[in-house]
């Protein structure tokens, strides 16, 4: 059950794997909605911790595309509605994410990532 | 038996039958409801909105579902992929992630608005391998310092854990001050043998609301005599335990023990359970005998 809520806090956290390793691209992803309870004071509190452009690039790499390429500066119920949907609705069931610097591949199955590390990545 | 992390490693302790026993388990249920309860009190997360809480070793969602009835948003992550599954089942809100929490956290900076863990830190304590990766300070050190990392500042992070001796709780608190955080430890009912509970309290900053001052433990006397102490010595959220533990003695909300309810309870459990000679219910089913005089 990964949301793009929590896909856009998670960068890799293989050994050495520092700079450009967010946002974990994903792929090959099977979707799932389920409806969740709207709650705006949560969203609005929560936009700011928001990467932007990660969660554009997401929505886009799962094929989603109702939400506007530029960070919108007034926050309508709209707007709060579309990205109620896209952070917490769509659900990544399979698929598998992969760092943009080391390459490690993070695998989602039936709704759960799997971020263990091999021995020689742990820190 | 000896203690579970003393077994096996918690992802091979926890197959599908330790974790299905676990999460029916009425009694561990209880338990487990009881410290989550008692965590969100010691975490006092910000009130005007709701916060985005992490759960360390969610396991099969006993706690998230806490966490989900009192409205808060979560994400755990767990490393037994059975509890996991269990959790799967039970349809809990909140997002799972299967991870070995001694690896670290790859949470980008400022990720959560708080932290909690039931009944977790015990099993880092333990060496899987003789690689030095493996050794509990250094696992212990990676754990603390992703983790304060992915907390906000202001925050907090509660952990209730079963520590063995002294020792380790000052190994693990030392390691958690290294990482930066602040805080200690918070005993409640540190007399009991049974209802000891032993919580580290860490801060991120201030500590969110109520200061940086670590809440005092429960003591066992406390609900009875009402306590009259400092009112910023103890976590803002007990006022509420108070009401509520007045009202029960009030308004005999909950199955006294011995009462007509808690008669009834009892002998539909022992039905359902299949017991023979279980005695028929009446109108004279836990009534009382009028006082002969």
């Amino acid at each position: 059950m990964v949301r793009l809520i929590t896909h856009n806090l998670l960068a890799c956290h293989a050994k050495g794997c520092t700079t450009n390793n967010f946002p974990l691209k994903l792929t090959d992803v099977k979707l799932a909605l389920r409806e969740a309870d709207f709650n705006p004071d949560f969203l609005r509190g929560f936009l700011p911790r928001v990467e932007w452009d990660a969660l554009i690039q997401a929505s886009r790499e799962i094929g989603d595309t109702s939400l506007p390429v530029e960070r919108p500066e007034m926050l309508d119920d709209d707007l709060l509605r579309q990205l109620h949907h896209v952070l917490l609705e769509i659900h990544i069931d399979e698929g598998s994410m992969t760092c943009p610097n080391c390459g490690h591949v993070y695998p989602i199955s039936n709704g759960i990532p799997n971020m263990l590390l091999a021995e020689h990545e742990i820190w | 038996m000896s203690r579970p992390e003393l077994q096996a490693p918690p992802e091979i302790y926890y197959g599908d039958t330790e974790a299905e026993k676990y999460t029916n388990n009425t009694r561990i249920q209880q338990i487990q409801a009881d410290m989550t309860y008692r965590a969100l009190e010691l975490l006092n997360p910000p009130q005007d909105e709701p916060a985005f809480l992490l759960d360390i070793g969610c396991g099969s969602g006993l706690s998230g579902e806490i966490l989900d009835e009192a409205g808060y948003i979560w994400a755990g992550v767990d490393i037994a992929p059975s509890m996991l599954e269990v959790a799967l089942e039970r349809e809990v809100e909140g997002d799972l992630f299967l991870q070995d929490i001694g690896q670290g956290f790859g949470f980008r900076p400022g990720s959560f608005d708080g932290a909690i863990s039931i009944s977790v830190l015990q099993w880092l304590l333990n060496a899987e391998t003789s690689h030095p990766t493996s050794s509990p300070p250094h696992r212990l050190t990676r754990f603390f310092t992703t983790l304060h990392s992915a907390l906000r500042n202001p925050s907090r992070a509660i952990l209730q854990f079963y520590p063995t001796s002294d020792d380790q709780v000052q190994l693990i608190t030392s390691i958690a001050q290294r990482a930066g955080f602040g805080g200690g430890v918070v005993v409640d009912y540190p007399n009991s043998k049974k209802a000891r509970k032993v919580f580290l309290c860490l801060f991120v900053g201030e500590g969110g609301g109520g200061g940086a001052q670590v809440p005092r433990g429960l003591l066992e006397g406390d609900e009875a005599v009402g306590a009259p102490e400092s009112e910023d010595a103890r976590a803002k959220f007990e006022r509420r335990r108070q009401r509520e533990s007045r009202r029960e003695r009030n308004g005999k909300q909950k199955a006294v023990k011995g009462g007509k309810d808690w008669i009834l309870r009892k002998k539909d459990l022992y039905r359902r359970r299949g017991k023979d000679d279980v005695p028929h219910d009446s109108k004279y089913t836990g009534r009382k005998r009028r006082a002969i005089f």
